[in-house]
C-alpha cells in the first residue's frame, strides 16, 4: 500500500498547482472542529473523551438529519465526524450523509463527501454501490478535479460487479493530455487488477504505453501494475526486461526531474521498485540476467553516499543480485556491502544487514561463517528485535553438527520473550530442527519437554502431532524405536511425579498416550502406579476436559491387574456420571474394558496402534447390501448435486449462479491468455526457496527438495578442495574440548576474526559451535540440508499407507486411540469381510492356474500391466458377492476346462494384437459352452463371445442376444448360425455407454438347437467396469480451460496420495494414468490436470492438487455420474496400488 | 506493503491514523494501543522496526510525537523508514506556507487533524512554527 502513500504525497504539489490560492481561509478559534480538538487534548480520562464524543456524536446526529443543514454546514459536519470515527467512535449513521455530500455538494464539499466515503466504508460496504453513479457523473466531468477526486476514489474502493460500468471511462482517462489525470487512472486500474484481474486482460497493452508515459509520474504508477503481474507471471514480461534496466539506468544516472530527488538521491522509492521488478524476471534466467548485470553494477556504485536511504537501496540491490543468476564480481560486492551493514554501529543497519545475511545464507553459507564474531555479539545484543533476527539466521545455517548450540540458543529466548507471536513460530522451528537433526534421544526428548513446556497450549498442532507419530510410526532399527519410547517413558515419568499442575495441556495430553502406549516398555514399573499417576491429572483443577479424555483413554490401555482395575474402577465411577459427554462415552469404555481384559486385548491391541486404520471411503464393503436394498426396490443413490440440478431442472428459470468454474488458483492461468501454462503462483513460487517472504515455519521445509544451484563463487557443483576436514570428524564439539582447538584454528583464518585471546575465547568457542559445518567441504550439504546420513529420525519409508498427511497424522496417531468403539467397528466389518472371503475362497484355489493361464496367452502377456483392473474386475456376474473381495484375481475357471486355453486363439485375427480382457466362462449348457472376453480399441470396445461346441455334432440357429440397460450394443460382422462339432464361433459385439455406471452389466441369452432336439437357451450376463471405457483425451492446457468452463456435471473428493516417491502427485497421477488409462495434460508444482474420454466422445476432466497429504481432487464432465463412476475407480486404483 | 500509519503522542493517543486494509472499527483501539505499547516501550538506542505479531512496525519518534507504520513483513523496512521523514518533511513545506494566526495550544495536533481532512486552509502560524522546531530539531 505504499503506493497510496506515494501517490498522496505525489499528489499534493499538482494539486497545489490546481488550486488557485493555497490555503488562505482561516481557522477561526470558535470554529466547531477546533474546539472539539481542544476539548478532547484537554480531557485526561478515556472515560471523558468517550462522554465528550457521544455528545458531539449525537448533536452531529441531529444536525445531520435536519433538512435546513446546508450542504456547506453538512462539509464542517463531516469533518467532525471522520475526526470521531478516526478515535474510534462509530459513526455509521454518517455514512449516507458522505455520499450524498459527494453527489450534490460543490466541488470543495464533493471533496470532503469523497473523503469522508473512502474513509468511513470498505471494500464490501452495500453503500458503496450508490456512489457508483456519483463517480460515473463525474469521470464524464469537464472539471479536471471533480475527474481526480473520482479517479482517486475509484483507486482506494469500488464495488469489483460494478467494474465493467466505468471501465471504458477510465481506460479513455489514460489518453488524457492531463498527466495527473493519466497517473490516476492508471492508479485506479491497478485498483481493478488486484480486485478483478480478468477484467483489465484487454489493456495489457495500454500499460506498456503507461510504463512508456512521458510523464516520470504515470510510468512509476504504472510500475506498480507490472510488479504485481511479473510477481505472478515473469515468463510474460521477459521482454520488458530492457525497458526496465533502461528505466533504472536513466534514474540511477539522475535524468529524472529535482523533484523526485529526496535528500539528493534520485527517486530511491522508485529504484527500489525496479529493483524488486527485475529481480522477479531475472530469477533463474541467465539471459535476462545478463542485461541487468551493468545497471545493477552502477546501482551500487552510485549508492554509496551516507545516508539511510541508500543503505535501502543497497539492500534491495544486493537482494536482487543475489536472487538472479550470478555474477562473481556483483556477488563480491554485494557481499561486502552486507559486510558494511552486518558491521555497522547503526543498529537499524545492523538489523538489515542480518536480513540481508538470512536471505544470502542460503546461497553462500560461508558469508555467514565471515562474519560470525558479529553475528556472535548480535545473538547477545540488548534488543531483542536483532537476537530474533540472529536466531532466524542461525536457524537457517542449521546442520547435524550445530543443532544442540543453535537450539540451545532458541530456547534461551524462548524464555525471555514474551511475545505469543514469536514463542509460536519459534517453538514450531525448534520442533522441526529437533526432528532433522537430533544428535541422541536423549537430547531430543529433553528439547520436545522444553519446546512442550515453554509452547504450551499455544503451539501448533502439528507439532504433538508429528511427534506422536514419529514415536509409533519408529524408524528403521526395532531397537532404536525401543530405546527412544523407553526413555520418554521415563522422563514423563519423572514429569508426573514432580509437579504436573504446571504443566501445558498439550503436554499432558502427550504424555498420557505416550504412557498408555509405551509404559509397558519399562519392565520395573506395574501399571498401577502409572494408573496412579494417571489418576492424579484427573484431580486436578486446571486439567481441560479434553485432556481428561486422553487421561482416560491411556488409563484403559493400561489397566491390567487388580490394582489397576481398582484404579480405573474408581475412576470410571467418578466420570460416568460427568456432564461431558466425551468423557462419560470413556469413563464407559474404561469401565467395560477394565472388567474384560479379553475385549480390551481385542479393543486395544498392543503396538498395532502403529498401523494407520485403513479406511474404505469408497464404501465398498456396503456393495453387498445396496445392491439388495436395490433389488428390494429401492431408489438409487445420487449425489445432492444431481438431486439440486434435477430440482432446479422443474424450474422454467435457473436461479443458481454460474458454477465457480475452476478452482480459483487454476482459472488465473488458464484464462489468463498470456499464460496459459504457469498453472498457479503457488506451484511457480513452491520452486523457488529463496523468496523471503517464505519466512515462518514452512520456510525451511521447502529447502529439502531444492536444490541450490549456485553460490558466490558460482555453480557450487565445482566442489572446491576440501580445506577444513578436522570438523567433519567433530561429531558434537561441545563436548570435545581437544577437538575444539583444532575448530578454532581452522576458523582463525576468516578475516573478521579478531584475535583477542582472553576476553573472546567464550565467544569463539560458541563461534566454532555455531559455524562448525559451516566450512566449504558441508557447504554443498547445507544448502540443501541434504545430509541424509546424519538425520537421525528417518521417518520409515513406508508403503501407501505412509500417504497420510499430516491432517490425517492427527487422526492416526492422535485422535485414533480415544475411538475404542470405532475400532470395534472396524473389527466386526473386518470380520464379516473374512467370513465373506471364506464363501469365496473355492474359486480362489484356481487362482494359481489361471494365473499360470494368463501367462501362457501370448498375447496377454505384453498387456498384462494394462489389462490388469480389467481382470480384477471383470469377473462373472454368477458369483456378485465375491466382488467385494475382488482382491484377488480369481477367474472364474474351472480347474477341469483347459479348453479356454486356446480360446485366445480363436480371437478375430485383427484383434489380435490388441489387449483383451480375461476370457471368462458364462454359461454351459449341455455341450455348449459360452466364455466372453472384451478387448479395448482406440476408439471402441469389443465384447468377444466365444461359443464353443463340445459335442459331436453341430449346433444350429444360434442366436445371442446380448442386452444392457447401461449400453449401446451392436453386433459388428456376422453372427454365427452354426458352430460345426468340436469348434468355435465368435461373435462381435461393439460396445458404447448409454448411461454411465460404476460397473456395467450386460444380460443375455444364447438360444439353440441341436441337430436332434428341442430348442435350448440360456441366460447368462457378462460385467465389466466403466474403466474398459475410459481413454485418454488429448487436449493442451487452453483446451482444457475451456472444456472446464463448459461442464456441470462435477465431483470433488480427496483421494490418497502415493507418497513412496520422490513426486507424490507425478507418481500419484502416473499410476492413475496406467491404470485407468487418462491423460496427463499438465503438472505444474502441487496441481496437475487430467483429461480423459468415455466412449466414445464423452470427455471428463480432472483437476488435482496436493493438499495437506491427500490428493484433492474435482471432476468435470458433461454426462451425469460420468464424475461420480470416474472418482471410485480412482480410488480403487489408488487403493490397489 | 504499508498496511496503516498512525501518529500518537508519548501519552498513547491516538492523533491519526489512517488504514489502507480494513479493520474493524471496535478492533481499531485494541490495536492502536498495542502497537503504540510495543513502540513506546523502547529505547532510543534501540532498532526502529519490532515484529508485531504477524507483520512489521517501523517506527519514528519526532519529539513527543511518534509516527509508525505497519508493513508487511516482505518491506524493505529502511525504505519505510525514510518514506515517514520524506512524509513529514512535506508535511512541514506544505504547511509552512499557511500564515494565520491562532493559539498555539493543541495546534500540533490541529495541524494532522486538518491534513487528513487535507484541508489547507485552516492552520495557524504558530501551529506551523511548532511543528517547524518539532521536525526539524530531530
Amino acid at each position: 500500500m505504499s503506493d497510496v502513500v506515494e501517490k498522496t504525497l505525489t499528489a499534493l504539489p499538482s494539486l497545489l498547482s490546481l488550486d488557485s490560492q493555497p490555503g488562505s481561509a482561516k481557522l477561526s478559534s470558535t470554529s466547531k472542529l477546533g474546539n472539539l480538538i481542544r476539548g478532547i487534548t484537554e480531557l485526561t480520562s478515556k472515560h471523558e473523551e468517550e462522554k465528550l464524543i457521544q455528545r458531539e456524536l449525537s448533536a452531529i446526529k441531529e444536525q445531520v438529519s435536519s433538512p435546513n443543514t446546508t450542504m456547506r454546514q453538512m462539509k464542517e459536519l463531516m469533518v467532525r465526524t471522520i475526526y470521531c470515527e478516526m478515535l474510534g467512535y462509530e459513526a455509521s449513521f454518517s455514512y449516507i450523509h458522505a455520499i450524498k455530500l459527494a453527489q450534490q455538494g460543490t466541488v470543495l464539499e464533493k471533496r470532503v463527501g469523497y473523503l469522508a466515503v473512502s474513509l468511513f466504508l470498505n471494500e464490501n460496504h452495500e453503500l458503496l454501490l450508490l456512489l457508483v453513479n456519483t463517480v460515473l457523473k463525474d469521470l464524464q466531468s469537464t472539471n479536471l478535479i471533480e475527474v481526480c477526486m473520482a479517479l482517486t476514489v475509484v483507486s482506494q474502493m469500488f464495488p469489483k460487479d460494478m467494474i465493467p460500468a466505468i471501465l471504458p471511462l477510465v481506460e479513455e482517462k489514460l489518453n488524457h493530455p492531463k498527466e495527473i489525470i493519466r497517473r490516476k487512472a492508471v492508479l485506479a486500474l491497478y485498483k481493478f487488477y488486484l480486485i478483478a484481474p480478468n477484467q483489465v486482460q484487454h489493456i495489457h497493452n495500454k500499460f506498456r504505453k503507461a510504463l512508456c508515459d512521458k510523464d516520470p509520474g504515470v510510468m512509476t504508477a504504472s510500475l506498480h501494475i507490472y510488479l504485481q503481474m511479473i510477481q505472478e507471471n515473469p515468463e510474460g514480461y521477459k521482454d520488458l526486461t530492457a525497458s526496465f534496466v533502461a528505466i533504472l539506468k536513466q534514474v540511477v544516472g539522475g535524468k529524472l526531474p529535482m523533484d523526485f530527488n529526496y535528500h539528493s538521491v534520485p527517486a530511491p522509492w522508485l529504484q527500489i521498485q525496479l529493483l524488486r521488478i527485475l529481480s522477479f524476471l531475472g530469477k533463474n534466467d541467465q539471459s535476462t540476467s545478463e542485461i541487468m548485470h551493468e545497471v545493477l553494477d552502477e546501482s551500487l556504485r552510485r549508492a554509496e553516499m551516507n545516508h539511510n536511504i541508500t543503505y535501502a537501496i543497497l539492500y534491495e540491490c544486493v537482494k536482487c543480485i543475489y536472487t538472479i543468476h550470478p555474477k562473481s564480481e556483483l556477488l563480491e560486492k554485494a557481499a561486502k556491502c552486507i559486510g558494511n551493514f552486518v558491521l555497522s554501529p547503526k543498529i537499524n543497519l545492523k538489523y538489515l544487514g542480518l536480513k540481508a545475511l538470512t536471505y544470502v545464507v542460503q546461497q553462500d553459507p560461508k558469508l555467514a561463517l565471515q562474519h560470525q564474531m558479529t553475528i556472535i555479539e548480535c545473538l547477545d545484543h540488548p534488543d531483542l528485535i536483532i537476537k530474533r533476527e540472529t536466531l532466524e539466521l542461525l536457524f537457517r545455517i542449521t546442520n547435524a553438527q550445530n543443532v544442540t548450540v543453535i537450539v540451545e540458543k532458541m530456547l534461551e529466548f524462548l524464555r525471555i520473550s514474551k511475545d505469543d507471536h514469536t514463542t509460536i513460530d519459534l517453538v514450531g522451528k525448534v520442533a522441526e530442527l529437533a526432528e532433522k537433526y537430533a544428535p541422541d534421544n536423549e537430547w531430543f526428548i529433553e528439547t520436545m519437554n522444553t519446546v512442550f513446556s515453554v509452547g504450551g497450549d499455544m503451539m501448533q498442532p502439528d507439532i504433538p502431532n508429528s511427534f506422536l507419530k514419529l514415536l509409533s510410526e519408529g524408524f528403521d532399527s526395532v531397537e532404536e524405536d525401543r530405546k527412544l519410547r523407553l526413555f520418554a517413558v521415563n522422563s514423563y515419568i519423572s514429569l508426573l511425579q514432580g509437579e504436573p499442575g504446571k504443566l501445558p495441556q498439550r503436554f499432558l495430553q502427550v504424555i498420557s498416550w505416550v504412557l498408555g502406549e509405551y509404559s509397558h516398555l519399562r519392565e520395573d514399573l506395574e501399571a498401577a502406579v502409572v494408573q496412579r499417576l494417571l489418576a492424579r491429572l484427573l484431580d486436578m483443577k486446571n486439567c481441560s476436559s479434553e485432556t481428561k479424555s486422553w487421561v482416560l483413554t491411556a488409563m484403559t490401555k493400561l489397566c491390567e491387574g487388580a490394582s489397576g482395575v481398582s484404579v480405573a474402577q474408581q475412576v470410571s465411577e467418578t466420570y460416568s456420571s460427568s456432564l461431558d459427554t466425551v468423557l462419560r462415552q470413556r469413563a464407559q469404555e474404561l469401565q467395560h474394558l477394565s472388567q474384560d481384559s479379553e475385549l480390551r486385548a481385542k479393543a486395544l491391541p498392543r503396538g498395532v496402534g502403529l498401523e494407520p486404520v485403513e479406511v474404505d471411503s469408497s464404501l465398498s464393503f456396503l456393495d453387498g447390501f445396496v445392491s439388495e436394498a436395490l433389488a428390494a426396490g429401492a431408489a438409487p443413490y445420487k449425489p445432492p448435486h444431481q438431486r439440486q440440478e434435477e430440482l432446479a431442472g422443474t424450474k422454467a428459470l435457473s436461479l443458481e449462479p454460474y458454477g465457480l468454474s475452476l478452482p480459483i488458483s487454476m482459472s488465473s492461468c488458464i484464462t489468463d491468455r498470456q499464460s496459459p501454462t504457469l498453472l498457479s503462483m503457488s506451484s511457480g513460487l513452491s520452486g523457488d526457496s529463496t523468496d523471503l517472504s517464505h519466512k515462518g515455519g514452512s520456510a525451511a521445509l521447502k529447502l529439502d527438495g531444492v536444490k541450490r544451484v549456485w553460490g558466490r563463487e558460482g555453480y557450487l557443483s565445482h566442489k572446491e578442495p576440501v580445506e577444513e576436514p578436522a570438523q567433519v570428524e567433530v561429531p558434537s564439539p561441545v563436548r570435545s574440548p581437544s577437538r575444539q582447538g583444532e575448530a578454532d584454528s581452522s576458523h582463525s583464518r576468516t578475516p573478521t576474526l579478531t584475535p583477542t585471546p582472553e576476553s573472546d575465547q567464550e565467544k569463539q568457542q560458541l563461534a566454532s559451535s555455531l559455524f562448525v559445518g559451516l566450512g566449504s567441504q558441508s557447504s554443498v550439504c547445507l544448502m540443501g540440508k541434504s545430509e541424509q546420513t546424519t538425520q537421525r529420525f528417518r521417518r520409515k519409508a513406508k508403503g501407501h499407507s505412509a500417504a497420510s498427511s499430516t491432517s490425517e497424522q492427527m487422526s492416526n496417531s492422535a485422535v485414533s486411540p480415544p475411538s475404542t468403539v470405532d475400532s470395534l467397528l472396524c473389527n466386526n466389518l473386518l470380520d464379516s469381510n473374512i467370513t465373506s472371503e471364506l464363501a469365496v475362497s473355492s474359486p480362489k484355489r484356481t487362482s494359481q492356474l489361471s494365473q499360470g493361464l494368463a501367462a501362457t496367452n501370448g498375447t496377454c502377456d505384453a498387456d498384462t500391466e494394462l489389462l490388469e483392473s480389467d481382470r480384477k474386475e471383470s469377473k462373472p456376474a454368477v458369483i456378485t458377492d465375491s466382488y467385494v473381495v475382488a482382491a484377488d484375481p480369481a477367474p472364474h475357471a474351472d480347474p477341469d476346462r483347459p479348453k479356454d486355453l486356446d480360446l485366445s486363439s480363436h480371437l478375430p485375427a485383427e484383434l489380435s494384437g490388441l489387449s483383451h480382457s480375461e476370457i471368462t466362462h458364462l454359461c454351459t449348457n449341455q455341450n455348449l459352452e459360452l466364455s466372453a472376453c472384451h478387448v479395448q480399441k482406440e476408439d471402441s470396445l469389443l465384447l468377444i463371445v466365444f461359443i464353443s461346441n463340445s459335442s459331436d455334432s453341430a449346433v444350429q440357429q444360434i442366436l445371442v442376444q446380448v442386452d444392457s440397460d447401461e449400453l449401446e450394443v451392436s453386433c459388428v460382422g456376422d453372427s454365427p448360425v452354426e458352430v460345426r462339432s468340436h469348434s468355435v464361433a465368435v461373435c462381435q459385439y461393439s460396445l458404447s455407454v448409454k448411461r454411465p455406471a460404476v460397473h456395467i452389466e450386460l444380460a443375455g441369452m444364447v438360444s439353440y438347437q441341436l441337430p436332434a432336439g428341442s430348442p435350448q437357451s440360456a441366460p447368462f450376463s457378462y460385467k465389466l467396469p466403466l474403466t474398459s471405457f475410459i481413454r485418454p483425451l488429448t487436449v493442451s492446457t487452453e483446451e482444457y480451460g475451456t472444456m472446464w468452463l463448459a461442464f456441470s456435471h462435477d465431483t470433488r473428493q480427496n483421494l490418497t496420495l502415493i507418497s513412496d516417491d520422490q513426486e507424490p502427485l507425478t507418481a500419484t497421477l502416473n499410476v492413475l494414468k496406467r491404470r485407468l488409462q487418462l491423460h496427463v495434460v499438465e503438472i505444474i508444482g502441487m496441481e496437475g490436470i487430467v483429461a480423459c474420454r468415455l466412449l466414445q466422445d464423452q470427455p471428463c476432466l480432472m483437476h488435482c492438487r496436493v493438499h495437506a497429504g491427500t490428493l484433492a481432487v474435482w471432476l468435470r464432465s458433461p454426462v451425469p455420474d460420468l464424475p461420480d463412476c470416474l472418482i471410485y475407480h480412482c480410488q480403487r486404483a489408488l487403493q490397489g496400488h | 506493503m504499508i498496511k496503516f500509519v498512525l501518529m500518537v503522542n508519548r501519552q498513547g493517543q491516538t492523533r491519526l491514523s489512517r488504514y489502507y486494509e480494513s479493520v474493524e472499527l471496535n478492533r481499531r483501539a485494541a490495536l492502536e494501543a498495542d502497537v503504540v505499547r510495543c513502540c513506546l516501550s523502547r529505547k532510543k538506542d534501540q532498532c526502529s522496526f519490532v515484529e508485531y505479531k504477524d507483520f512489521k512496525l517501523v517506527y519514528r519518534q519526532y519529539a513527543a510525537l511518534y509516527i509508525v507504520v505497519g508493513v508487511t513483513d516482505s518491506e524493505n523496512e529502511l525504505s519505510i523508514y525514510e518514506l515517514v521523514h520524506n512524509f513529514v518533511e512535506v508535511l512541514d513545506k506544505y504547511f509552512s506556507r499557511v500564515v494565520s494566526s491562532g493559539p498555539a495550544d493543541g495546534s500540533r495536533l490541529k495541524l494532522f487533524t486538518q491534513l487528513r481532512t487535507r484541508k489547507r486552509s485552516e492552520f495557524s502560524k504558530s501551529a506551523v512554527a511548532l511543528v517547524k522546531k518539532t521536525f526539524v530539531s530531530v
